[in-house]
């Protein structure tokens, strides 16, 4: 079974964020990582092929300036390989364009399953992944936090309000999973250095038979007005616990008549 | 443009209205023009509510046979703007099945979506949309450029609910058109996990565990003064992922927003995407040891202790006057 992967490269979520003055999109000036959140579709993916007995790891990832370092640590998990779209066109996409060009990088792999995340840890619409379904004409199951796949069907939990449903859906089909499906590895060593030699497959737009009108700034059809800080709560009294800290709490829950 | 026609993506838990469906039909009146409903399922037994929040017709898309709401809902949509047109804006619940439809519709009428949405007001003739982002830190307005419909997915407790006086809302079913693959895939079970007490987004007091209380059966301090509070009890998503508590109780970013009138952080360190699920609180009350939690930043009433002496003292204190 041949499993696609979508990962995306994002700035360090340690380092608080900014955007941009001008355009208002997040910076993205210094090296990307791979966001947490597609460590456990990585992960995930690698168990699932090794189940079904064979087949391949597929990455694709949409980023700008060639990043390949988060896609070098996906590649140090065990994927086979990877395809990078990177284009000074898609700057300034939104979760349509996004999906269109995650989509068009897909079919080249001809997988059987794709695999992302509910939701990035950056821009986080979580959108994306039923687009890229959609544009695929494929079925799909979002919320995902458990998968097997047998006879050419996969069956998952599907997270919802009070529980969880199980569906069952036949391939080829798009899953999104949630944070915790597995425990992702950390790459070995050995890893590493495998990483260093497996294909990136780099393309531009053009090559995915997309113009820069459909997708970019240009595409985008959102404009952000304005950016601007948000009201800032205070902290009121703030005190050490003497064993009476529950008192006061008892006592403030009292001047709010919730007791 | 003035906004002459909204549909609002009507939504359940359980046998009624989800709560978030009943803030988007509210929003959807006040801003004037024609409110309509989309929804699938038992129609009927929603109408009369449908209406009373300010939807004149409820679509009702019927019965899924087990299918995800997604493909057909979407597809239904797509098919009644090709057919009558569109409306200017359409509001989506931010939940499982909401964001499933908005994604599809988007592709199907080729539309951006705009996620994430707190805050909807119309200005200078567009709807201008607020987005709570940096973990809330800072507040980004956005609108959409181009044709409509404007696709909105809309965050719970963006807005209050609040009944009209409307009549019941006319059902008019809509057909679903082929949906091919897409619609492939079938629920065949459902599990619910039971649960007590309010409901975490409508509890009027929220209490909620993280790391700090060191192991999974700790938990149960938190439930317990949850209950004598009469309130819900939640959860940084640490401890959900780690597994102590199911993700129903993840406050946050990835979880559910709340705004009660008291929220209770016990060994919660506050990331910004555990605060921007609670800062909207009335009240916050923070326990944690370390004091240069960020937490203790947006408490009223911070305590700097250790857990596991506070809680059980909190407990029985309140215990003795119940
Ligand atoms: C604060 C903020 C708010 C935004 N709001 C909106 C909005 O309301 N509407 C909108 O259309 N755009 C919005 N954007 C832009 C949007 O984030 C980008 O278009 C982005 O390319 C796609 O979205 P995402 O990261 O939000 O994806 P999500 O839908 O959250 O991503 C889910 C998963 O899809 C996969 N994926 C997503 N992007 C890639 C990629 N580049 N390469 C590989 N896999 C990927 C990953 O598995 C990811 O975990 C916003 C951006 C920011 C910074
Ligand atoms: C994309 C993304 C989305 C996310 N979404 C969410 C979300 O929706 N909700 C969410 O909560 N998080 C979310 N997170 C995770 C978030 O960043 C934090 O990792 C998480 O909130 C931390 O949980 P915590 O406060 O329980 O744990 P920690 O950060 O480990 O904090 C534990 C705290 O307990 C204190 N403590 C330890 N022992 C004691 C004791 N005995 N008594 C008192 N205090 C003690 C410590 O001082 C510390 O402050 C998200 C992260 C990402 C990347």
């Amino acid at each position: 079974m041949n499993v696609v992967v979508c990962v995306k490269q994002i700035p360090d979520p340690a380092n608080p964020g900014k955007l941009t003055s001008d355009t208002h999109t997040i910076v993205r000036d210094g090296k990307l990582i791979l966001d947490d959140s597609d460590a456990y579709g990585v992960e995930m993916a690698l168990q699932l092929a090794d189940a079904a007995g064979g087949g391949e790891v597929t990455l694709v990832s949409m980023a700008p300036h060639g990043e390949t370092s988060g896609l070098r640590t996906a590649l140090a998990m065990g994927a086979a390989k990877a395809i990078l779209i990177s284009d000074d066109e898609l700057a300034g996409s939104d979760a349509l364009s996004t999906a269109k060009v995650l989509a068009a990088a897909i079919r080249r792999a001809e997988p059987d399953l794709v695999i992302a995340a509910t939701e990035s840890t950056d821009g986080y619409t979580g959108t994306t992944p039923v687009q890229v379904a959609e544009v695929l004409g494929w079925p799909s199951v979002s919320f995902v936090k458990k998968v097997a796949v047998a006879d050419g069907v996969v069956k998952a939990d599907r997270q919802t309000e009070t529980g969880y449903d199980s569906v069952e859906v036949p391939l080829p089909a798009l899953v999104s999973v949630t944070a915790g499906v597995v425990e992702p590895r950390y790459p070995s060593f050995k890893g590493i250095m495998a990483a260093k030699g497996k294909p990136v497959e780099e393309l531009r737009i053009g090559d995915l038979g997309l113009d820069a009108s459909q997708v970019g700034a240009a595409g985008a059809r959102q404009q952000v007005v304005s950016v601007e800080p948000a009201e800032a709560r205070k902290a009121g009294e703030i005190a050490v616990d003497d064993g009476d800290g529950h008192e006061k709490i008892v006592a403030f829950l009292e001047q709010l008549k919730v007791i | 443009m003035a906004v002459n026609k909204i549909w609002v993506i009507v939504d359940r838990q359980g046998e009624k209205i989800a709560p978030l469906s009943l803030e988007l039909l509210t929003k959807a009146r006040s801003l004037g023009g024609t409110v309509e409903g989309v929804t699938w399922g038992d129609a009927d037994a929603i109408a009369a509510d449908v209406g009373k929040y300010g939807a004149t017709t409820l679509f009702n898309v019927g019965d899924l046979a087990g299918g995800l709401p997604g493909p057909p809902v979407a597809a239904a949509l797509a098919a009644a703007i090709s057919s009558s047109g569109a409306p200017d804006a359409i509001l989506v619940p931010h939940n499982y099945d909401g964001r499933d439809i908005a994604a599809r519709l988007s592709v199907k009428i080729d539309r951006p979506v705009l996620t994430n949405v707190v805050g909807l007001e119309e200005t200078e003739g567009s709807l201008v949309t607020e987005h709570a982002i940096f973990g809330g830190a800072e507040v980004l307005k956005a609108r959409f450029t181009g044709e409509g419909p404007a696709i909105f997915v809309v965050r719970t407790k963006s807005f209050a609910a609040e009944e009209g006086d409307g009549g019941p809302a006319a059902v008019t079913p809509w057909e679903i058109p082929d949906l091919g693959a897409t619609g492939g895939a079938k629920i065949t079970d459902r599990h619910v996990e039971e649960s007590e007490g309010p409901k975490l987004d409508e509890a009027p007091v929220v209490v909620s565990g993280g790391r700090g209380l060191g192991q999974a059966d700790k938990y149960s301090m938190i439930e317990d003064l949850a209950k004598l509070l009469k309130g819900a009890a939640g959860a940084s998503r640490a401890i959900v992922d780690a597994g102590w508590v199911p993700y129903s109780h993840q406050v946050g970013q990835t979880g559910k927003t709340v705004k009660p009138t008291v929220y209770i952080a016990a060994g919660i360190s506050g990331a910004t995407q555990h605060m921007v699920g609670m800062k909207g609180s009335k009240n916050i009350v923070a326990i944690n040891k370390d004091q240069e939690a960020p937490i203790f930043s947006i408490a009223d009433l911070g305590i700097v202790g250790d857990v596991h002496k506070v809680l059980p003292k909190l407990i029985e204190a309140l215990q003795g006057r119940s």
